[in-house]
């Protein structure tokens, strides 16, 4: 199996009002294809552990690999474009840039990439919204649509560039019943018919058994 | 391909909030406006009052000074070179106050490239007659041309024409104060008469008012012709010569070189008019602090409102660099927003810096010291207008290059966490 991810050794402290070690010793790795939830209580440090594997926070020890490379803590402009190229992500709350339209919140992260034109990159967003269900809405503003909406158009826009890996941070954590089961089955089916990789924090039981793959956290440890 | 799409980003992020960036460019727009009129009104009234001076004074006179010679014929004497000799009672030189060989000087003094332009002058001593009463006067022979063209001499004539003083025969411009108290009109005839007691009628063409009253009260112009027939003298007898220079700071060297190669005096308008030297360039730093102040205060106005826009764009910058734009990109983007700014806003301040200054220019503004000055004086300067955009370039590009700098630096989980 392809190793996508590997995180080797991963120490990470909070310095601020003391030094509290939020991630002690972490190691493990996701393969091409899986469909990962990333669970455990409040405060156990699976946002944090995302956000290191997600290349957006450096301020950690230990090693991470994505697609075999390790992650320069350093060099900021190279994890830009890691980050570009091969992850993509979706935030708890959306995060869509208001001032432009749907249309082009998808086509940002591809324009940036500069690998296709400029058409094509429109035609491209075009087709992942078309997958989404959510085309219809292309040339709304990202603040005239509902929050479900929204967070399908984060998906949209991580999908752009035909990311390695999709990272959600609680991506359901802020929606509705009707809402997280769809943009469950969206993950669903990128899994199973794109052979999209996905971790997923996430706190709801439900929705982290229906994956492939638990990984399960305490006090910023793996316990399973 | 890279700058294209961060400046369509820059555009799109402006334009959004249209309102906000208005009033960020407002702010830009106000300072520069109020710069370019305080600076402009400024030197206006400095260049007026340096003008009542600089206009009416010749760089460098040429005359023959009434003093004691320099070389007694004791000093001469080989017997006493080796003693230091006293002389009582010396009296000034009967020296005649003509300068001798006047036109080979004019000839040479115009060949100086150094040299603007010349006029010539001599002056008269005389009576006016006004029944039995004597008023003492002088009257100056001036090339009305001339005079006009170096010294401005059209703009203290407040009735009548300069010119006529050489189209109609033995004719006078008196001041104000003398034409009052002779009680006549141009077209009138006053009757003078000369220190050898000869008698003159001459015909009123214009009078003058040069700001200075007692000035007008004594004094009258007459061509030069006029004034040599008055004290029946050749018509190459000129009391000085007035040598209006290029460069007024070159004026204390010129005059020496003129004081050896004529073997005349010569005073130059710095220490003919020291006080007024001093005086110029207090003005000057006056105005020079006041801008500087003016650009400071703006340039923390700018400094702050777009400090304040960029934080409130963190978000925006979050998102950005999570979906893959590096640090140097977010820096670019606010840059531009910036520049952006400081261009409309400083562009827009130059024209209404420009519109207020005119309109201050049309705002009623009358002195006795000036009759031609009707409104408040205003200099166009095009530099105030360079200073004006370059500075607001400058501020708005660092003022937007500290923050953009800070928020390009922190890793984007930063900006996350701490919603």
């Amino acid at each position: 199996m392809e190793k996508i991810l590997e995180a080797k050794n991963i120490n990470k402290f909070f310095h601020d009002p003391v030094r509290i070690k939020v991630l002690e010793d972490l190691s493990f790795s996701i393969n091409k294809g899986e469909f990962v939830s990333l669970t455990g209580k409040s405060g156990c440090g699976k946002s944090t552990l995302l956000y290191v594997l997600s290349t957006m926070d450096t301020d950690y020890d230990g090693t991470l690999l994505i697609d075999g490379i390790e992650m320069p803590k350093k060099d900021e402009g190279f994890l830009a474009k890691i980050r570009n190229e091969k992850i993509g992500f979706v935030f708890q709350f959306h995060y869509l840039l208001n001032e432009f339209n749907v249309l082009e919140n998808v086509m940002l992260p591809g324009l940036k990439l500069a690998k296709y034109s400029r058409a094509e990159v429109e035609h491209r967003a075009m087709e992942k919204l078309k997958i989404l269900g959510i085309d219809h809405l292309a040339l709304k503003k990202s603040n005239h649509i509902s929050g479900g909406e929204k967070q399908r158009v984060a998906i949209a826009r991580a999908l752009i560039n035909d990311p390695h890996i999709i990272m959600g941070d609680e991506p359901t954590g802020n929606l509705d019943k009707k809402n997280s089961d769809l943009v469950f089955d969206i993950f669903n089916q990128l899994a199973d018919e794109f052979k999209q990789t996905l971790l997923i924090v996430t706190h709801d039981p439900s929705f982290a058994e229906r994956t492939h793959r638990i990984i399960k956290m305490e006090d910023g440890k793996i316990i399973f | 391909m890279r700058k294209r799409l961060l400046i369509n980003i820059a555009k799109s992020l402006l334009l959004a909030r249209w309102r906000q960036t208005l009033i960020a460019a407002i702010g830009v727009t106000f300072s520069i406006t109020m710069f370019i009129t305080l600076l402009s009104f400024m030197s206006g009234l400095n260049d007026l009052l340096d003008g009542l001076i600089l206009n009416r004074t010749p760089h460098v006179r040429i005359y023959n000074d009434i003093k004691p010679n320099a070389n007694q014929p004791i000093n001469k004497s080989t017997q006493f070179t080796k003693t230091h000799n006293f002389i009582s009672s010396i009296k000034s030189d009967a020296n005649r106050q003509a300068i001798y060989n006047s036109e080979a000087i004019i000839k040479s003094i115009l060949n100086d490239p150094r040299v603007l332009g010349l006029s010539q002058k001599l002056t008269a001593q005389v009576f006016f007659n006004d029944g039995s009463i004597d008023i003492t006067g002088s009257i100056f022979g001036i090339n009305p041309t001339a005079e006009t063209e170096l010294y401005h001499f059209d703009e203290y004539i407040t009735t009548g024409n300069s010119a006529d003083l050489t189209k109609v025969n033995n004719s006078i411009i008196l001041g104000k104060g003398l034409a009052d108290k002779l009680l006549v009109q141009i077209g009138d005839a006053v009757q003078i008469t000369t220190s050898k007691g000869d008698l003159f009628q001459l015909k009123v063409v214009g009078t003058f008012q040069s700001g200075i009253k007692d000035f007008d009260n004594v004094q009258s112009y007459a061509s030069i012709n006029t004034v040599q027939k008055i004290l029946s003298v050749p018509n190459d007898y000129i009391t000085s010569i007035q040598v209006k220079l290029k460069d007024i700071t070159q004026a204390p060297t010129v005059a020496k070189q003129y004081e050896q190669l004529y073997q005349t005096d010569a005073e130059d308008i710095q220490t003919a008019n020291s006080q007024f030297e001093t005086g110029s360039s207090i003005r000057t730093l006056i105005s020079y602090s006041v801008g500087i102040t003016l650009l400071i205060v703006a340039g923390f106005g700018i400094y702050n409102i777009l400090n304040m826009m960029i934080f409130e764009k963190m978000d925006s910058i979050a998102i950005l660099k999570a979906t893959g734009f590096s640090g140097k990109d977010v820096k670019s983007i606010f840059i531009y927003i910036a520049i952006s700014i400081g261009i409309f806003g400083g562009l827009m301040g130059l024209l209404f810096g420009f519109g207020l200054s005119a309109l201050i220019d049309q705002i009623p503004f009358n002195t006795a010291s000036l009759p031609t000055i009707k409104t408040y004086p205003i200099n166009y300067n095009p530099r105030f207008y360079l200073i004006g955009i370059v500075f607001s370039f400058i501020t708005t590009y660092f003022a937007g290059w500290f923050p953009a700098r800070k928020a390009s630096k922190i890793d984007p989980v930063v900006i996350i966490r701490g919603k």
